[in-house]
């Protein structure tokens, strides 16, 4: 529309990202997370036990938020679009975050025994079903699978990550078809691996029970907290030089219509599977809600249908509300929490012996993980500039029609 | 606004038309025009054009349909029916005893009060969509301008309606002249 704004515009964003308060918010999140950790720690001495399924909800939180950006990252390449574009800096930086989570994978090998039935050697002698599972639910090989994922997930975000960056350096538009073709096998790689993913890390918490929409019900959710947390950081990026030119309402207006499906999507996923457990109502599935509903658990149920379903998606309706930045991070900001919530409802009810002395733990690990994660982040976010500049859909995508 | 306030400054000099139109030949031509004329404090104005802009209805002032709440309302009364319909029947007139379910057992009552609350706004919404742009129509006097068939090809036109209060067979024309606008026409009623 407006070539010569558009040209210093350009150029403010040539240098790797340089936005004010970015060091001291990396600092801060940095301090967050040696704190926490402190924490962690003495969480840990006081209960190893209790610890690691705290540990486990932190670490599967910010797998979330990452693979969630990568998802997105994928599915922007393939459908292109000024709402992914603008925001497609953040979703790489998100996705390279990818090896600080590989590393924070290690603690969850000390507390397999504590976490898993399966790997507990005297339980599966005295469970016939368990030493049926035991060829794939055994510790190595888990850990064997956990880095195949990685690779998977890796790759793609680099390739694709490698791309991008050669494109800052030179205008070749072949580059933004080559990243498209990555992109459509890449999602299907990102959803294969997430359904065995979701297998592991959380559904074998009862190795007795099976959901065959696990998977794409922990995509679903992935992909809520990723957008919660890109409207988020959107919002913060757009109080700030130099995106304050860039980000409109148009670019929220449209997070927020994909938020809104993202809300619908993750009801229908998880209605499903309790539509057909209940349904059916057999003794070894339906046991997955059976504590999941009774006494205190039932409140958190109700919580998760309320908070995490209908408030999201009646606020979402609203078209004012998508268009105006700070509500929309109200919004964002609560499903963040609702997904933090739904996690401790998946895992907690899952162990026999529970201590609520110990329940503090639960909110410790992923503010934690998140000041490291989020360092991580920025840093990674810094690297690079902060719109893809060379892109040839760019000018359109910032273009400001008012 | 009554009909009294703006009485037309000079009923018999003027012939009874529809309004004026303005032929534009780019899309920034006639959204930057849509600017003026809503500025200018024109409220009886459209616009036609071969493919959709969306700049162009928030250019003309156009913001709020009232469509969206019709849709809500059609959701929300198709979701009460769809439920009501299943608690009845499943409570009060037919109570039978299904796997030793409570009768009132509203996880099977979801889907289809949700089919009935797609079913009651995407009703709502065509049928208000009808009401609310008053099709079908069979007559339009735009179409007595013989060049406005290159409104579904490459020109893009504007019209203001006569019986907008501030609408003036000469001044109107010079206004639209003024704007960048081809040619300007005038169109029978």
């Amino acid at each position: 529309m407006n070539r010569e704004t558009m040209g210093s515009d350009a150029a403010a964003f040539a240098a790797p990202a340089d936005v004010a308060g970015i060091d001291r918010l990396q600092r801060l999140a940095l301090i967050a997370g040696g704190a926490g950790a402190v924490v962690c720690l003495a969480g840990l001495l006081l209960s190893p036990h209790y610890f690691f399924r705290a540990y486990l909800v932190g670490w599967v939180f910010w797998m979330g938020v990452t693979l969630g950006c990568l998802a997105i990252s994928l599915l922007h390449h393939m459908t292109r679009g000024a709402w992914g574009l603008v925001i497609r800096r953040v979703l790489e930086a998100a996705s390279r975050t990818l090896p600080l989570l590989l590393v924070l994978a290690l603690p969850l090998a000390f507390g397999m025994k504590d976490l898993y039935e399966w790997a507990r050697p005297e339980a599966v002698r005295a469970d016939v079903l368990l030493q049926a599972k035991a060829p794939y639910l055994n510790v190595p090989f888990f850990f064997l699978r956990l880095v195949i994922y990685f690779l998977i997930w890796g790759g793609f975000a680099y390739a694709v990550g490698r791309l991008s960056l050669r494109q800052d350096r030179q205008p070749d538009p072949g580059l933004t078809r080559k990243m498209q073709l990555i992109a459509g096998p890449g999602l299907a790689a990102y959803c294969l691996a997430v359904t065995f993913a979701s297998v592991d890390w959380l559904m074998s918490l009862q190795p007795r029970w099976f959901s065959t929409i696990y998977g794409v019900y922990l995509m679903g959710s992935q992909g809520l907290a990723a957008l919660a947390f890109l409207i988020t950081f959107a919002l913060w990026l757009s109080r700030r030089e130099p995106m304050s030119q860039v980000l409109q309402p148009r670019h929220f207006h449209d997070w927020g219509k994909l938020f809104f499906a993202f809300v619908m999507l993750w009801a229908y996923f998880s209605f499903s599977q309790f539509l057909i457990i209940w349904a059916g109502n057999l003794p070894e599935e339906i046991s997955f809600y059976w504590v999941r509903m009774q006494g205190r658990w039932g409140l958190v149920f109700l919580a998760i249908a309320l908070f995490h379903f209908l408030l999201p998606f009646l606020l979402l309706l609203s078209r004012d509300l998508k268009r105006n930045a700070r509500r929309l991070v109200i919004v964002a900001v609560l499903m963040l929490v609702m997904r933090w919530v739904e996690l401790v409802w998946q895992v907690e009810p899952a162990f026999a012996d529970h201590h609520r002395g110990f329940y503090w733990l639960y909110l410790v690990t992923p503010l934690t993980l998140g000041g490291f994660w989020l360092a991580w982040f920025l840093r990674e976010l810094k690297k690079r500039p902060l719109l893809p500049i060379n892109d040839p859909y760019l000018p359109e995508a910032i273009a400001h029609h008012e | 606004m009554s009909a009294q306030a703006h009485p037309p400054s000079h009923p018999h000099s003027q012939p009874l038309i529809h309004g004026l139109m303005a032929e534009f030949n780019s899309a920034d031509d006639l959204i930057a025009a849509a600017h003026q004329i809503h500025d200018a404090g024109f409220k009886r104005v459209d616009a036609y054009t071969p493919y959709p802009i969306e700049e162009l209805s928030e250019a003309l002032g156009h913001h709020r349909s009232k469509l969206p709440a019709i849709v809500l309302t059609g959701g929300i009364l198709g979701a009460l029916g769809g439920y009501g319909l299943q608690f009845w029947a499943a409570t009060i007139a037919y109570p039978m005893n299904i796997g030793g379910r409570p009768f009132h057992s509203w996880p099977a009552f979801i889907v289809p009060t949700f089919e009935c609350t797609i079913l009651a706004a995407a009703l709502f919404a065509v049928l208000g969509m009808f009401a609310l742009n008053g099709l079908p129509h069979p007559y339009h006097p735009v179409f007595n301008v013989p060049r406005f068939a290159l409104a579904s090809r490459d020109r893009y036109f504007l019209v203001i309606e006569a019986r907008d209060p501030k609408f003036d067979r000469q001044d109107t024309e010079r206004f639209l002249t003024g704007l960048k606008a081809s040619e300007v026409f005038e169109v029978e009623r």
